[in-house]
């Protein structure tokens, strides 16, 4: 028998495109037997230094690359991925892929999305920043951040240290369908995470503060954040449990930015499909009060969550999630759309070596009016939440269970600052129960929420 | 078998290396090392009855460091060509502030570890894909079959065959070769409209045939299907202080979680750990001994090196209620003048090296689990968990159960919903009154997350008694 063979040039890493190498895996796996095929390339620079009671602590700088594969043979796919990108690993890791592919079995609904919907144009959605920093000012921000919080308390006693980060990079996606796309993305960042002492007990306390941009021109300045991130660690010292309670409690932006991440999940196809969400079978009926409307939009000018495609090359869109309370659209990709019956809305995340699944693009709870002053006015006793910690959330059953940090609320004010208590509920029954949106939306990673009260949950403590 | 590791692996020649090393060498330089690590992972996963999905994913790369005080300059790079290693030593030198290299360093002596804790052949290790998809087939006929309110059931079988040689300016080249596999199970029950779910697994640095080894998966698999299904009858929570009694093996997540984390030496040196200072000191009851152990055959937290090349002990880290000592990598028992214990690990040669945890475990005591249970009028008995975490500076800890009784006069009751506990980690086991003959070691799932990084780890517990612990549930 004879046998089409083409072979795949060695990629030139360190200048130029991928797309050629992209073509030639794309044919390669085509006369291996595949019928369809994607390739992600992802490559981009890293750099971190971590400054700790004024000093370096840490400098990391690496280049990175990686190529990802996924083939259909017929109905049936594997997936894979590698870091060399010379020719002969190449052309193994095709062959490979293909045999693996035919081990597992046919699955009716898998296969690339219809070539009729691949996106064709998109716009520059301004993520990318080509703003190159020295090493001296890296470490200079980060010393300045840490500078800022030991000089805003003298309570300040001690750090975990304050860390500034720079990446950038660029992500090629291509498939059989003759789909090539690319884009460029960039962030900068700083965390600052003071401890702050106790000076009669020297009981300890950390927090911290940190923000994400994809434009450097856009970080907000280092001593803000170091300020803040005082504010948080001091606020906490005197920390005492409270009496097992059920009442009403307030959750600031960081934290019920916590429980839209877990309706996200549960709105997510393939916890879905696999009967695996407490939102199974919910589309159109009520799942939240009325005072809640949800977007994911992944097309945000500079949004940490914006890209122009999606992980199967589908253009990005801005979706409503949820309605005045109707759950009106769950986030899908085509595989977990099809399982359900229903379209791609363009929310297919890939990591390079895995097959898509589904991820939020930039997701957020819709602000309402009140001041987060005016909702902590409201609650005659309760608690107002910070910080949780733990894992103790039943995606199936909604069941909510999760050790928190913060402050009793007395007559409409903060009182003293509480820890080592458990908040618990249901998730199905927390959204319902949504009676106060803050006005307070901020966006400081893919998804936010402002402040937000709930009616009531138990508190254990003492 | 041996585990002898050449740097031909990884196409670098002991040249190569030892230049890379000069040049990091520099007059303020204390250590440097170079870790090379070729990783391959696959996976395997079912659900709905099909094994759909398969994926492997291939990765090499040298990780490079030079530390100077404290300070850690560190770069990474998946090109292991001369150019690149010369790169990444200038950058991790940058740390020092001298120009190059000035100092020759040894040239590195191979060694090899001087034990295998996990000698398993590759082609056991990694498993032909129509082995574990049959592995997998007979799992969910299995999960079934137990009982028909299981409705789906998701498993996944994953490999991982990591080769590593690491080689240091102190004048050493040593590798290791370290097999790693995991089965995992998760069922979900349904009844008239109420779903709920159950996972089990386990695994190892251990060939492929221990899983079928007295049907080992399909316990797992029948452990998975008895959990989904026991939740269906469970009632809510209660809420408050009150006693409970944590059954053996992955329970022991309390100790990784309540004292793990805090006696990593990197806390203890920056003095921001709940622990510092307290060597020496009454931080549990006197029934309670608890070591870390990365000694243990075949175990998922074992190894037979660090990954700075330092072999693995056993490290007592709280004897009869009195804190003993700390776990250290090379940089944090350099700088507290403390030994080495063998826990200096990182995920891959993309992350920098941290004090972690191996096996982690309570030593058996003398108390019959029965009389421990018989003991508490009214309070919870917690079989499994989900996970757990720690804030290190203010002690305070939670891990969540995913399987708890009630307990009634003495008596295991009726299974209730899954709740979170939290306590304050060094005052928990103040509170521990009885500790059961009873030692179980994990099934080998544990992983554990620190600065990003995640790494293999496991835990181990008698039957013990917490005579208080706040439980947070919804019944008050």
């Amino acid at each position: 028998m004879l046998q089409k063979q083409t072979s795949i040039r060695a990629a030139e890493a360190s200048h130029g495109t991928y797309d050629q190498l992209a073509s030639d895996v794309l044919t390669r796996a085509k006369d291996c037997g595949a019928t369809e095929a994607d390739i992600v390339v992802a490559d981009g620079e890293t750099f971190s230094v971590q400054v700790r009671v004024g000093a370096v602590d840490r400098l990391t700088k690496a280049r990175e690359k990686r190529l990802g594969l996924r083939v259909f043979v017929g109905k049936r796919s594997a997936t894979t991925s590698t870091s060399d990108f010379s020719k002969e690993s190449l052309e193994r890791l095709v062959s490979e892929t293909c045999t693996l592919a035919k081990a597992v079995v046919e699955d009716q609904v898998s296969g690339l999305p219809d070539a009729l919907q691949m996106a064709r144009d998109w716009p520059d959605l301004d993520l990318y920043d080509d703003t190159i920093l020295g090493t001296e000012t890296q470490i200079e921000w980060a010393k300045r951040g840490e500078a800022a919080a030991f000089a805003a308390d003298p309570r300040v006693t001690n750090s975990e240290g304050a860390e500034f980060d720079s990446s950038s990079g660029r992500v090629v996606l291509a498939n059989s369908h003759g789909f090539v796309g690319s884009y460029k993305s960039s962030s900068y960042s700083l965390s600052v995470s003071p401890i702050a002492t106790e000076s009669v007990t020297g009981a300890m306390q950390r927090d911290a503060w940190y923000e994400v941009q994809r434009k450097f021109s856009r970080l907000a300045s280092a001593e803000s954040i170091g300020q803040e991130a005082t504010k948080r660690a001091v606020r906490r010292l005197g920390a005492r449990k409270v009496a097992t309670k059920r009442v009403p409690v307030v959750f600031d932006q960081e934290t019920a930015g916590s429980l839209l991440a877990n309706l996200c999940s549960a709105v997510s196809g393939y916890g879905l499909y696999k009967r695996a969400s407490f939102l199974l079978d919910q589309l159109g009926q009520t799942i939240a009060s009325d005072l809640i409307t949800v977007y994911d939009d992944g097309r945000m000018a500079g949004g940490l969550g914006s890209r122009p495609f999606d992980g199967e090359g589908l253009a990005t869109r801005k979706n409503s999630i949820v309605e005045r309370g109707v759950l009106k659209s769950y986030l899908l990709d085509t595989y977990s759309g099809k399982k359900l019956g229903l379209s791609s809305t363009g929310n297919a995340s890939r990591s390079v070596g895995e097959s898509p699944s589904v991820g939020p693009t930039n997701f957020y709870l819709v602000p309402g009016v009140k001041s987060p002053e005016d909702i902590i006015g409201s609650v005659k006793e309760g608690l107002y939440v910070t910080d949780l910690i733990g894992f103790g959330i039943n995606m199936v059953t909604g069941d909510y269970s999760r050790g928190a940090c913060g402050f009793w609320i007395e007559n409409g004010e903060l009182t003293y600052p509480v820890e080592e208590i458990t908040i618990a509920g249901n998730l199905k029954e927390m959204f319902k129960h949504i009676e106060m949106v803050g006005s307070d939306l901020v966006f400081r990673g893919r998804i936010a929420s402002p402040t937000v009260k709930i009616t009531e949950m138990m508190v254990a403590g003492n | 078998m041996t585990n002898q590791v050449q740097l031909a692996t990884f196409g670098v020649t002991e040249l190569e290396a030892q230049h890379a090393l000069d040049r990091l060498s520099v007059r303020d330089v204390d250590y440097a090392d170079l870790y090379f690590e070729s990783r391959v992972s696959e996976s395997v996963s079912m659900e709905e009855g099909l094994v759909k999905r398969a994926s492997k994913s291939i990765s090499q790369g040298v990780g490079v460091r030079a530390t100077a005080g404290e300070k850690t300059g560190f770069a990474y790079s998946d090109e292991l060509t001369k150019k690149d290693l010369e790169i990444a030593a200038d950058t991790a030198r940058y740390i020092a502030n001298s120009p190059k290299g000035d100092r020759a360093v040894p040239v590195p002596t191979q060694t090899r570890p001087t034990r295998d804790l996990y000698p398993v052949e590759r082609a056991q290790a990694e498993a032909a894909t129509p082995e574990r998809v049959a592995l997998l087939n007979e799992i969910d006929a299995e999960a079934r079959r137990y009982d028909p309110r299981i409705k789906n059931v998701m498993a996944s079988f994953n490999t991982e065959y990591k080769v590593v040689a690491v080689a240091t300016s102190d004048g050493t080249l040593v590798g290791d070769v370290q097999p790693l596999s995991r089965l995992q199970i998760t069922c979900i029950a349904e009844e008239n409209g109420n779903r709920q779910v159950g996972s089990y697994g386990g695994g190892g640095r251990v060939g492929f045939e221990w899983y079928r080894e007295e049907s080992r998966h399909l316990g797992y698999a029948r452990e998975a299907a008895r959990e989904a299904i026991l939740n269906l009858s469970a009632v809510d929570a209660p809420a408050g202080v009150m006693p409970v009694v944590l059954a053996g093996g992955w329970p022991g997540i309390l100790l990784h979680e309540a004292i793990g984390h805090g006696l990593e030496a990197d806390f203890n040196r920056k003095k921001t750990s709940a622990f510092s200072s307290l060597i020496g000191k009454r931080v549990a009851s006197d029934v309670c001994t608890i070591v870390d152990d990365g000694t243990l055959p075949f175990r998922r937290g074992s190894l037979n090196m660090d990954d700075e090349g330092t072999p693995t002990g056993c490290t007592t880290l709280i004897e009869k209620g009195i804190l003993r000592g700390y776990i250290t990598d090379k940089l944090n028992a350099r700088l507290m003048g403390i030994a080495l214990t063998g826990n200096g690990r990182r995920e891959s040669y993309q992350s920098v090296v941290l004090p972690r945890m191996t096996n982690t475990f309570m030593l058996a005591g003398e108390s019959d689990p029965q009389d421990i249970v018989r003991s508490v009028k009214k309070g919870l008995y917690a079989v499994s968990f989900g996970g757990g975490q720690v804030d290190i500076t203010n002690g305070k800890f939670v891990f969540s159960a995913s399987e708890a009784y009630l307990i009634e006069d003495g008596k295991i009751t009726k299974p209730v919903k899954g709740a979170t506990l939290i306590g304050n980690g060094p005052e928990i086991l103040t509170k521990v009154s009885m500790v059961g003959h009873d030692l179980k070691l994990d099934n080998g799932i544990g992983t554990c997350g620190k600065d990003g990084q995640s790494v293999p780890v496991g835990v181990g517990l008698p039957t013990l008694k917490i005579d208080e612990i706040t439980v947070g549930g919804t019944q008050g």
